[in-house]
């Protein structure tokens, strides 16, 4: 694929732009106030959970402003022991467990949706177990992984995979099914070998339909890790909400919650860049 | 069947049976017993013979060359092309697919290649790379080489699938509808590109159409077809104007309007659509 000519962008003004996007920009940010504020009141009403300004009041210092602050002179990149440690390394501790899992899940999902896709037969087959597996929730499995890998790392990932991998394996699927019969007439008109119509016809045609599917994979991987870490693990941003609320420190948890979502957001964000970079050029 | 008769006598040699279609039946079952669409189809194609297909829609045309194109395989009776009988699709019977087939990731250049380079492996790349330079010179299209099918007109993509056809010297080149969804000047500047290729090439052509003016300004035999279910060859005729063609030219020559009426009264006399 060769690079198509470079696309010009318009020359940034800050001027128009706030006043082309005025009301993308100010409608969230009045609907966010507003939401602040309703909450701020059911919380002074009822006394059951820090509101908005307690919870910035409490988590200022340390967890607000330092991020990646070490509080147990001992760490180490794989010794992120104790929780004792910013936000933003605990981020990059799920981080990397929601790459490990999330990486396998996009392998083997692909190649066990080509192959499902190809085949009609091993479609009928596998559909019914696997609509029945993507339907039980990510903590459910974590007894079962803890049974397999008896530590926490591993069973992490693993119930990050099997989250993340039903969505993936169906859409490619589905985008090897949907091929138009075209291309496959075109390949068997040259005989195309194997290994070229898999990289020259088949991948490129379903890119979409990955896209699609590892889109999905990436929210509900991220959904999982939380989950497992926050029964047991020992790193990570939900065994840091676990801990705090061991400890009693709702706003921390509620620090933790908005740090979640904001990640979730921009991983979203990130795939889907991703899949505009690679179908751009269609 | 009855056949009209032209100046150009057929003399039976090797090289008058390059394509054979004999007794090629095809039915798909139903529920209520198979669905005979072509019944008994025969017909011998000379090499170099550029040979259009013209019938009502549904008939059974497409069905027909899938048969040589090897798409298809007939219910009964066998296609041959130099005596092999046909069973699968290949790089000797290249087809130029009604909606271009291109894929759309590829450049022009890149959808040309990946046919050069399937049907000639041991070729280096430079070489590889000439031939497709040249069938895309061939049709006009230097220009727009590295542009991707969506940044190309119908006529330039049409041009792409042509050149990627031609790129692999097929014997036989099959086009369904070539120019069914162009613009009558585009699809004008295309017959004639076509005809000019055809006698660089000398390929055996097959092609189906639904323009009377096109089949009689490219063909040297234009095979009419009865309607479906159960179709047939009805009449073959033969067009017997001198080449190289030139459009007005034939236009002028008081036979074309017989020809021309001739294929109209079949088609919309006495195989009329009943409606
Ligand atoms: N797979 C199939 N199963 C059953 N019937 C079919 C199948 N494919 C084609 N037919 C029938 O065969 C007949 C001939 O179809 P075909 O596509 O060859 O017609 P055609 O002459 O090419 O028509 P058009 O000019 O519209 O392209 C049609 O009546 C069609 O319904
Ligand atoms: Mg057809």
């Amino acid at each position: 694929m060769t690079a198509t000519a470079g696309r010009r962008l318009p020359a940034f003004d800050i001027a128009t732009f706030f006043r082309r996007n005025s009301r993308r920009i100010i409608a969230p940010v009045v609907a966010l106030f507003i939401a602040l504020v309703i909450w701020q009141i059911f919380s002074s009403v009822t006394q059951s959970l820090p509101g908005p300004i307690q919870v910035i009041q409490e988590t200022w210092d340390p967890w607000i402003i330092c991020p990646f602050f070490v509080g147990d002179e001992s760490f180490g990149l794989n010794g992120l022991q104790g929780g004792d440690v910013g936000l933003g390394w605990q981020t990059i501790a799920s981080l990397i467990r929601v790459a490990i899992g999330y990486s396998l899940a996009s392998i083997i999902g692909i190649i066990v949706g080509v192959i499902i896709g190809i085949s009609p037969l091993l479609y009928q087959a596998v559909d019914p177990m696997f609509q029945v597996l993507r339907t039980v929730p990510p903590l459910a499995w974590l007894p079962i992984a803890l049974a397999i890998f008896k530590d926490s790392g591993p069973a992490g990932i693993f119930i990050i995979f099997v989250t993340a991998i039903w969505p993936i394996i169906y859409n490619t699927a589905v985008g090897v099914q949907q091929m138009p019969q075209d291309y496959k007439n075109v390949a068997k008109v040259l005989r195309l070998s194997g290994k070229e119509y898999f990289f020259s016809i088949l991948l490129p045609s379903i890119v979409p339909y990955m896209f699609t599917g590892l889109k999905l994979g990436i929210g509900l991987a991220w959904l999982a890790i939380v989950a497992a870490e926050m029964l047991r693990g020992d790193t990570g941003i939900g065994f840091y909400i676990w801990n705090a609320y061991n400890s009693g420190a709702l706003s921390e948890v509620i620090l933790a919650l908005v740090y979640i979502g904001l990640v979730g957001f921009m991983l979203d964000k990130l795939v889907g860049f991703a899949a505009t970079l690679v179908s751009s050029d269609k | 069947m009855q056949t009209l008769t032209s100046p150009k006598a057929t003399s039976q040699t090797h090289q008058d049976s390059f394509l054979v279609i004999e007794n090629v039946t095809k039915s798909y079952p139903t529920p209520n017993g198979p669905y005979v669409v072509l019944d008994g189809i025969n017909l011998t194609v000379s090499e170099g013979e550029f040979v259009c297909v013209i019938g009502h829609s549904g008939c059974g045309k497409t069905t027909l060359l899938d048969t040589v194109s090897g798409f298809r395989k007939p219910t009964s009776g066998e296609v041959r092309v130099q005596g092999k009988r046909i069973t699968r699709p290949g790089p000797d019977r290249m087809v130029v697919f009604q909606n271009y087939a291109l894929l759309p990731w590829k450049t022009a250049f890149e959808n040309v290649y990946i046919a050069v380079n399937a049907v000639y492996p041991e070729k280096s790349r430079q070489e590889k790379t000439e031939i497709v330079r040249e069938h895309l010179a061939m049709v006009g299209l230097e220009e727009a080489m590295h542009k991707k099918p969506g940044q190309l007109s119908g006529g330039m993509k049409q041009r792409v699938s042509i050149a990627r056809a031609l790129s692999i010297y097929p014997q036989v080149l099959i086009l369904d509808e070539p120019f069914g969804a162009l613009d009558a000047i585009t699809r004008e500047e295309l017959q004639e590109e076509l005809l000019q290729i055809w006698s660089k090439h000398r390929v055996t052509v097959m092609m189906i159409t639904h323009d009377i003016d096109e089949a009689l300004f490219l063909a040297d035999r234009i095979v009419m077809m009865t309607n479906g279910p159960h179709a047939k060859i009805g009449e073959i005729m033969e067009i017997p104007f001198p080449r190289p063609r030139n459009r007005t030219q034939i236009m002028e020559d008081p036979q074309y309007y017989t020809l021309r009426n001739h294929a109209l009264d079949f088609l919309f006399s006495r195989y009329a659509l009943a409606h």
